[in-house]
């Protein structure tokens, strides 16, 4: 589903990714784990596309598509989901509105028709019940006095709104107590589907205990230098990365 | 007859003098009076280019709520001299869109004459392309005007670096036990914001239009009349779309 190879890119002046070869099939859930600075967010900004994140060479294929030739709402249509580390508040902006507005953007690429206001408000609550957020928080603006935890729920809320063909989630468990690690973590498990895959971005073994990963690979300076099961994770988190080869 | 202003004079310096001089003599100023206790609401909608006066005379205790929006493609300015009496109050929101190469204005001059009287000001501009816009509000307090309550909030959004805002609060205070409050910023969309937008699949000039809406929208919030609100809320939405 998901084919990068030989991936290399810039921030400014510094290289940050340095032939990065991953590859990511459809049903598998895949985890990436590596040190800090090693290069995971950047990788998770260059494939949804940010501005000021260069690909100085490689490919990346999404589905048979060239991602990098497309915009990020043109990535996001075509079903990739990037659910980040650090979600952004947006006042004057309701959840809901925002979430409406962007369901529709993505049909309407598709040729797929608009949701009707009924459907989009039965999903809503549907969803929201499952991740225990609080409908009257979804009519405030985006993210606007949300705590970590209520910010991330939101990522997994729109995850389970949107319905993507491939989450890439960035740090999801950083900032979440058990609870708020244990809902979040259901919300990525529902996910999962033989048509669908999820690629972790984690620090910590943590979030792999609720979410049992297919794959794990090693993420250090800008290259993948090693793939195992999920018992590379236990390993890592035994052993640390300074026990592997760079 | 008036004389032609010129550079010099403060309240006309981010004029557009040529336009002006074409525009030259302006009309008489419009009168809007609200009597003792009274309350009014009035709506001054500005599509197109023009120079336009306004004295607002608020008696004792009487309110006005005064919603000002400029879209004009060419020159316009909107100037109002207000006179509050004893409790009187003014509500101002001012909504200033521009692209093009058009100059809009808004010129506020709030004059708390005598005591107890409350003003907000919110005035939200967003400019594009080689527009300018600007505002120049003033607050003045008198000295018996003992316990006004004054406010004033003004901001600018620009979309291009090649959009020009200027913003100048003003204020002038003789009496000694007041609240006069006034707040200026001038600013870009917010890049993190554009692109959460944009990462869940709204096209870029969609996500600038919802972003800069909600700047706006601001301005327009105090409008009690729901109707009103909605409208001028579409229109601006209409408008911020319209660019794209």
């Amino acid at each position: 589903m998901l084919e990068i190879t030989n991936l290399h890119a810039t921030v400014g002046d510094r290289e940050i990714l340095k032939g990065l070869t991953l590859s990511v099939k459809a049903g598998e859930v895949a985890a990436i784990m590596g040190p800090n600075g090693a290069g995971k967010s950047t990788l998770a900004h260059v494939l949804a596309g940010r501005e000021g994140y260069e690909v100085t060479q490689g490919s990346v294929s999404f589905d048979g598509q060239d991602l990098l030739a497309l915009d990020p709402h043109e990535r996001a249509a075509a079903g990739l989901f990037l659910g980040f580390q650090y979600p952004v508040e947006i006042p004057g902006v309701s959840n809901l509105l925002f979430l409406r507005t962007a369901m529709n953007a993505q049909r309407k690429l598709r040729g797929e028709p608009e949701i009707s206001g009924a459907d989009f408000m039965k999903r809503v609550r549907e969803e929201a019940a499952v991740l225990g957020l609080d409908l009257e928080m979804l009519k405030r603006g985006v993210n606007v006095g949300f705590s970590g935890g209520e910010k991330k729920r939101n990522e997994a809320f729109q995850l389970g709104m949107l319905q993507p063909k491939f989450a890439l989630l960035d740090e999801t468990d950083s900032g979440l107590d058990i609870d708020a690690l244990r809902i979040v973590s259901e919300g990525i498990n529902r996910f999962r589907a033989p048509d669908r895959a999820v690629l972790l971005i984690t620090h910590y073994q943590r979030l792999l205990d609720h979410v049992r990963p297919d794959v794990v690979h090693v993420l250090r300076a800008g290259r993948i230098i090693e793939t195992g099961g999920p018992d590379l994770a236990l390993r890592l988190e035994a052993e640390g990365y300074e026990g592997l080869a760079a | 007859m008036t004389a032609l202003p010129t550079r010099k004079l403060e309240a006309w310096r981010y004029a557009d003098l040529k336009a002006v001089e074409a525009l030259w003599p302006p009309p008489p100023a419009r009168l809007i009076s609200v009597s003792a206790a009274a309350t009014d609401s009035q709506l001054l909608r500005i599509d197109e280019g023009g120079i336009h006066d306004v004295r607002v005379e608020l008696a004792g205790g009487a309110r006005l709520q005064l919603v000002v929006v400029i879209t004009s493609p060419t020159y316009a300015r909107v100037s109002i001299e207000a006179h509050l009496k004893a409790g009187a109050d003014l509500d101002l929101g001012g909504v200033l869109l521009g692209d093009g190469s058009t100059t809009i204005e808004l010129v506020t001059d709030v004059r708390h004459i005598e005591p107890e009287a409350t003003s907000r000001q919110r005035v939200r501009m967003v400019l594009d392309e080689q527009a300018t816009g600007n505002f120049l509000g003033r607050i003045a307090v008198a000295r018996d005007a003992q316990l006004t309550d004054a406010a004033q909030s003004a901001r600018a959004l620009v979309l291009k670096r090649t959009a020009t805002a200027n913003l100048k609060p003003e204020l002038e205070i003789f009496a000694d036990d007041v609240k006069c409050a006034h707040g200026c910023t001038v600013g870009e969309l917010d890049k993190a914001a554009l692109f959460y937008l944009q990462s869940r699949g709204i096209p870029p000039a969609e996500a600038e239009a919802l972003l800069a809406q909600a700047f706006v929208a601001d301005a327009l919030d105090g409008i009690a009349d729901t109707a009103l609100r909605e409208a001028l809320d579409a229109e601006t939405r209409g408008w911020l779309e319209r660019r794209t």
